[in-house]
């Protein structure tokens, strides 16, 4: 039995347990991503078919090696992955490891801004509905939830961008920031391409402030979707543990009411919360996608729908493999604060 | 440390009053009673009994005193402690009340923990509510408090988390929480009703000693008639949101007034005056009971028959049958994986047993022991790790398909919860029927006959062939189930607690149903129970599990009137009996038992 | 005995009536208040929406996209207007009828996407779920992964497989639909197989095993009718999710040809340059309209889920109005069996799940076994 190479402590055990299923999650998904998109037929056709001659496509399909069976195509790529090859854009010819890096600063520069907008809405905003179960105050803050997750990120941008930026005139309508900043910012050594790290390191406020003023906007687009799912989630797990045993318990020993909510409602709450947060946060890059296409925020969802729309596979499929990977590790770092805060999986 | 509560018997105003108290909770049809203008009072320093059944309202009222009822219920009349009122206070006031004045103990000592805090901080949250103390004073006085209600390795055991805990120790600290800012009351809402009789009867001392070292009055809210028998001083009954009767303990048993009192006493079984009382069981006829396995005999196991067959009480009804035992068990040993990464889980341990046809086999121990294991396994719904399991003589682990199918028309099988047991989407029809139509035989309308034939086996009206199992009490579920269970003439009838989730009065007409029905239709049965009153009401033989591993076997009047092995002496010495005088006499007679087997242990 | 019998059957002469009937109407039977008036107020909006998406044909101005009617030029980027009521778009078409339409094309959609996830998620769960084993181990490996991936994302790519990145005519309508489904199994699967795996170790379902009863016998006649309850609501919620992805689709270039069918999210698409420009009645309308719909959706789904998931309700059932009856059946004269203390209504019904808890810790002596 593989029992034996387990270590003995259960926290131990679990984490190298989780950390295993990382393994066949991403193969699955890079699996799925390849034999999906290649079902079709070959990249280079897609992308370049109609602009080159038929012996020419087949001249640049044996160079990339797709004529050859998929089966070794497939291992192939998984080798040159394990190396972090993820190949090259059939385009621009850029490294696809290049745009994840620089790119990807991008996606996880509005990625944080949102987060930081959806704990700073959702979590009050939750605990509120929940404390107020069925009263007005709940009832609006639901309402709240609901809308902001039936309206969808770009539509949500649509109506910011008609307030703030074509009617009042207060915010710019797209992008990370103006030409001349993002011009500037260029220069900054070491580079992060995370603009408000770069802005910072070039020291000038107005550059910060300018920075700043392009993030709101997709920052609350991307951040009220999901702080409205949060907001749903904490008031369901809150009321859920409300009625928990050990809360009477607690009330019939004298704790005051807002203790009760504070040190065990929440805090038991918090596990199956965290458990959703940790998936909520692999589909923001999902939102991220729309976001970025709406304010023209150039990070990975704004490259993915470039790469799209020129039919290039290549850089897609490199795109999309990156993200499976960013998600199975999330839920990695999701099963370590699971067993931070429940000693269940602890002990 | 508590002064006040010693303070003597002179300052008798120190009492809990509750007058024309009532509690009615608001629902989609109106508002619904659950107590009507009960009252009653509580003396420092005594115990005081409120027993009743389900829907009684015994632990509604006793909630309303604190304040922790669903903010649908509407509390009126008064509760008065030490003259002042308890039902108006709200916020802080009633704060100061709850765990000061008037602790809690809860039935569930599993969920009443929170399960990300340390047992040790649940008990200095409750030193913090009350009372301005520093946080290392606040720890030194709830290792203290562990010590206190009996938690070894106290010091150790404050950091430990609810689920490293057993059953009873969960309820030890539960306990230590209750008396952490000494309060003058504690309610223990059916505090031993979660756990084992041994462990009941350890918590149950707690409380006794408790009382008797600090002078804190208890209510104990319970359905147990034994419990009451062994704690209380006095008695209130609840009957449908009423007090119908209160009375001393020792009046309250020997002379009952109301009649729902005499009703409720009357269908408590009582151990030893079931079929262990019955018959000298060293008589008579046919070989009922033996331990199977001869040849590699058990070593733990006190077996009777070693010389040769052992003879049980008979049963009249069953002839005895020439194709052997109805169920032989032979070195049964039963493995679950473990979790991942940790070694299996022995679950039966070489337990050999058989049931003749037509005889009932009582089979016993506390949770975890695996008699449940041994029961799914009879039937083939756990397979056997190791060991032969012969039902009719048919090995189930050879027997091939066809052979399988002919068997199961055979043997029937109640479960314990009658909540789970039915198909909430099918009509008791369809439930009782299924097992004919499973096996292809007859007509529709003869399986209709058979089905009303069956619904008057267990006393039920025709009618109720076409309803669903929502619509029926618990107790004609488990009526219902029984019909299923009989539907083909089964030759052995596996029971699985049926009894246990069922109020006191109920379980005593459907044990008298089985009864019945087990005469005439002489099926073999493996009765599984924690409860031995009720198997001794029940079996002709007796079978003790514990860990795993058979301890004792015999009949119903050897095991539970001379029990040879220690762990069935203990485990009988622990059940409380209905009856007061008795129960003093057992409790002396117990505490002597823990005395000879402290060190040596078994 | 029979006379301890007949009073433990007192008050329950009438059978309760069954519920049976359309479930909408049941649902709507177990509210009350707040919860109902959501209700009424989310089946509106779905009935709207399904009426002007049948209906579109007929009740729309013009065709979706149409730029002219009887020769006359719609003009792009009209404000709305006697003509145009919600304006023209920026291919001068008319915005109302492209909303209009757009329900057409969202319902049929949800429909197929709905309905295909169902085929396929319910069966696969039900058996993964029931079956167990390696089967089952690998299918929840797989689903799990799918699961955790952006649902946008994988549309992507299913939509990328269908239609090769060209658009074929059969691209439009079944390609969204498809890429939906192949998105919302992992969740039909989850869900089901879940639900199935408690069920298996239900009692009832193992005593049909110890009848003997076929495995498929089981499935269907046990584990499916008591699985069944959860997939109304998560039906509707994923009906929601299907309308934001197809939406997300077309925003991206990724649903419907414009010429095909008229698609709220390429709409929202092209409208976006629009917003920059302050031209509001090309986005706005076509925004509001998958607001509304997805609004009404969630609605339903949330009071559905409410209703029938016993978490939510305000207690769980313990001891029924029948066990109350029962005890109250043996008091020897039966005279004290008052049916407002045996928890019936007037009509003999018993009472709602709040009725239930009369007594919140009088669960029955139930005795802890082992984990089977």
């Amino acid at each position: 039995m593989a029992v034996r190479i387990l270590p003995r402590s259960p926290l131990l055990r679990y984490l190298a347990v989780r950390l295993a299923l990382i393994i066949p999650t991403v193969l699955i998904l890079v699996t799925v991503v390849f034999f999906f998109m290649r079902v079709v037929g070959d990249p280079i056709t897609a992308a370049l078919g109609g602009r080159l001659s038929p012996d020419q496509l087949a001249a640049r399909r044996a160079a990339a090696g797709f004529d050859r069976p998929i089966l070794n195509q497939y291992l192939e790529y998984l080798g040159r992955l394990l190396h972090g090859d993820f190949g090259t854009a059939l385009t621009d010819r850029r490294q696809i490891s290049e745009v994840l890096v620089t790119n990807g600063a991008a996606t996880l520069e509005l990625t944080v801004w949102a987060l930081i907008v959806a704990f700073a809405v959702g979590v009050p905003l939750g605990r509120l509905a929940a404390r107020h179960r069925d009263r007005l105050g709940d009832v609006s803050i639901r309402v709240f939830a609901i809308l902001v997750y039936a309206a969808p990120v770009f539509f949500l941008g649509l109506l910011l961008k008609l307030l703030f930026s074509s009617t009042l005139g207060w915010l710019p309508a797209s992008g990370r920031a103006a030409p001349a900043v993002a011009l500037e910012l260029q220069n900054v050594t070491p580079r992060t391409n995370i603009m408000i790290v770069d802005a910072i390191l070039y020291g000038d406020t107005g550059n910060i402030v300018d920075v700043l003023r392009h993030a709101i906007m997709p920052a609350l687009a991307l951040g009220l979707l999901t702080a409205g799912v949060f907001i749903r989630l904490i008031r369901i797990n809150l009321l859920e543990t409300m009625r928990a045993d050990y809360v009477m318990a607690a009330r019939a020993r004298g704790v005051s009411e807002a203790k009760v909510v504070r040190k065990h409602a929440f805090r038991n709450a918090l596990v199956p919360i965290v458990t959703v947060m940790g998936m909520q946060i692999a589909m923001m890059l999902g939102g991220a996608i729309l976001t970025e296409t709406t304010f023209e925020w150039q990070g990975l969802g704004y490259m993915l729908t470039h790469y799209l729309l020129a039919r290039d596979f290549v850089a897609v499929q490199g795109i999309v493999t990156a993200i499976a990977v960013v998600v199975a590790v999330t839920s990695f770092l999701i099963d370590i604060i699971n067993a931070l805060v429940d000693p269940r999986v602890r002990y | 440390m508590s002064a006040d509560a010693l303070a003597g018997p002179g300052k008798a105003e120190r009492v809990l009053r509750l007058a024309r108290l009532s509690v009615s909770f608001a629902s989609d049809a109106g508002a619904v009673r659950a107590v009507r203008e009960a009252g009653f009072e509580v003396r420092p320093g005594e115990i005081v009994a409120v027993v009743g059944e389900s829907g009684s309202g015994k632990t509604v009222t006793l909630r309303a005193l604190l304040g922790l009822l669903p903010s649908t219920a509407t509390v009126t009349g008064s509760a008065t402690l030490d003259g002042e009122e308890l039902t108006s206070l709200r916020g802080e006031a009633m704060r100061q009340i709850r765990g000061r004045r008037i602790a809690m103990i809860f039935q569930e000592p599993a969920t009443s923990l929170d399960p990300v805090r340390t047992v040790g901080w649940q008990v200095c949250e409750a030193l913090h509510a009350h009372a301005k103390i520093s946080r290392r004073a606040a720890k030194a006085r709830a290792v203290e408090l562990l010590e206190l209600v009996g938690i070894p390795d106290a010091a150790k055991r404050v950091r430990s988390y609810p689920h490293q805990l057993s059953g009873g120790q969960k309820q030890r600290v539960m306990i230590a929480i209750a008396i952490a800012c000494d309060p003058e009351i504690i309610v223990a809402d059916e505090p031993t009703t979660a756990l084992d009789v041994t462990v009941q009867a350890a918590i149950l001392d707690l409380l006794r000693d408790l009382r008797d070292r600090l002078g804190t009055a208890i209510v104990l809210i319970t359905h147990n008639m034994g419990v009451v028998a062994d704690l209380a001083d006095r008695v209130v009954v609840m009957y449908q949101g009423r007090v119908v009767e209160q009375a001393p303990v020792a009046q309250l048993f020997a002379a009952p007034v109301h009649p729902y009192t005499r009703r409720l006493l009357a269908a408590v079984p009582h151990l030893g005056q079931g079929r262990s009382a019955d018959v000298d069981g060293a008589a008579t006829v046919a070989g009922a009971a033996t331990v199977a396995g001869a040849a590699t005999p058990s070593a733990e196991v006190h077996d009777r028959a070693r010389t040769g067959p052992l003879v049980a009480a008979s049963n009249p009804a069953a002839a005895p049958s020439a194709a052997g035992p109805a169920l032989g068990v032979q070195n049964l040993v039963v493995d679950f994986p473990g979790h991942l990464g940790s070694p299996n889980v022995r679950a039966v341990d070489d337990v050999s047993f058989s049931i003749a046809a037509g005889s009932v086999l009582g089979l016993v121990g506390e949770s975890g022991s695996g008699k449940t294991t041994v029961g799914r396994c009879a039937v083939g719904l756990v397979p056997a790790t190791q060991g032969r399991i012969e039902v009719f003589g048919t090995d189930l682990a050879h027997a091939s398909a066809g052979t399988m199918r002919d068997l199961r028309r055979r043997f029937g099988f109640v479960f314990q919860d009658p909540a789970s047991s039915l198909n909430p989407r099918a009509s008791v029809a369809s439930c009782i029927s299924e097992p004919l139509l499973v096996h292809k035989i007859g007509s529709d309308a003869s399986r209709r006959a058979r089905v009303i034939e069956l619904l008057d086996a267990v006393e039920l009206p025709a009618t109720y062939a076409a309803r669903y199992p929502h619509e029926l009490s618990g107790g004609q579920r488990q009526r219902v189930s029984l019909a299923r269970a009989l539907v083909l003439g089964p030759d052995l009838l596996v029971a699985d607690e049926p009894t246990s989730a069922l109020d006191v009065s109920v379980q005593a007409t459907v044990l008298d149903l089985f009864r019945d029905l087990q005469q005439e239709m002489g099926f073999a049965c493996l009765f599984i129970s924690h409860d031995l009153a009720v198997v001794d009401l029940v079996a002709h033989d007796v079978a003790v599990m514990c860990d795993g591993k058979l301890v004792e076997v015999g009949t119903t009047a050897e095991v539970l009137g001379h029990p040879q092995h220690p762990y069935t002496r203990a485990l009988l010495a622990a059940v409380p009996v209905p009856d007061p005088a008795e129960q003093a006499v057992r409790r002396k007679a117990r505490a002597q038992l823990l005395a000879s087997r402290m060190g040596g242990g078994f | 005995m029979s006379a301890v019998i007949s009073a433990e059957t007192t008050g329950l002469e009438a059978p309760p009536p069954r519920r049976r009937g359309i479930p909408g109407t049941a649902v709507l039977r177990q509210t009350h208040g707040l919860q109902r008036g959501i209700l009424i107020v989310g089946l509106f909006m779905i009935m709207v929406f399904v009426l002007v998406a049948v209906l579109a044909p007929l009740i729309a101005p013009y065709g979706f996209n149409d730029d002219r009617a009887h020769g006359v030029i719609f003009g792009t980027q009209q404000a709305p207007s006697a003509a145009h009521w919600f304006g023209t778009t920026v291919g001068g078409q008319d915005v109302l009828a492209r909303v209009m339409f757009g329900a057409r094309t969202a319902l049929e959609v949800i429909v197929l996407a709905v309905a295909l996830s169902l085929l396929v998620g319910v069966p696969l769960g039900l058996v993964s779920g029931y079956i167990g084993g390696r089967l089952d181990r690998v299918l929840v490996l797989i689903t799990d992964a799918l699961y955790a991936f952006p649902s946008l994302l994988l549309a992507i790519v299913v939509s990328i497989m269908i239609t090769g990145g060209r658009s074929t005519p059969l691209g439009g309508i079944l390609a969204a639909a498809i890429s939906i489904t192949v998105v919302f199994v992992p969740q039909y699967f989850r869900v089901v197989r879940n639900a199935a795996v408690a069920v298996r170790h239900e009692p009832y379902v193992d005593s049909a095993r110890i009848t003997g009863a076929t495995p498929t016998r089981i499935m269907f006649k046990h584990v499916l009718p008591n699985v069944s309850q959860t997939i109304p609501v998560l039906a509707t919620l994923n009906a929601s999710e299907a309308i934001l992805t197809l939406a997300g689709l077309g925003f991206l270039g990724f649903g419907i040809e414009p010429s095909a069918a008229a698609e709220w999210g390429y709409d929202l698409k092209k409208a976006l340059s629009d917003a920059t420009n302050g031209i509001w009645w090309t986005g706005m309308f076509p925004g509001l309209a998958i607001v509304l719909v997805v609004l009404g959706v969630t609605l339903v789904g949330e009071s559905l889920n409410d209703v029938l998931n016993p978490l939510l309700r305000t207690r769980g059932g313990g001891a029924t109005t029948a066990d109350e009856a029962e005890v109250a059946g043996l008091d020897p004269d039966g005279s004290l069996l008052d049916p407002e203390v045996a928890g019936l209504g007037a009509d003999g019904k018993p009472l709602g799940p709040d009725g239930d808890g009369l007594d919140p810790g009088d669960a029955g002596p139930g005795a802890a076994e082992e984990p089977a």
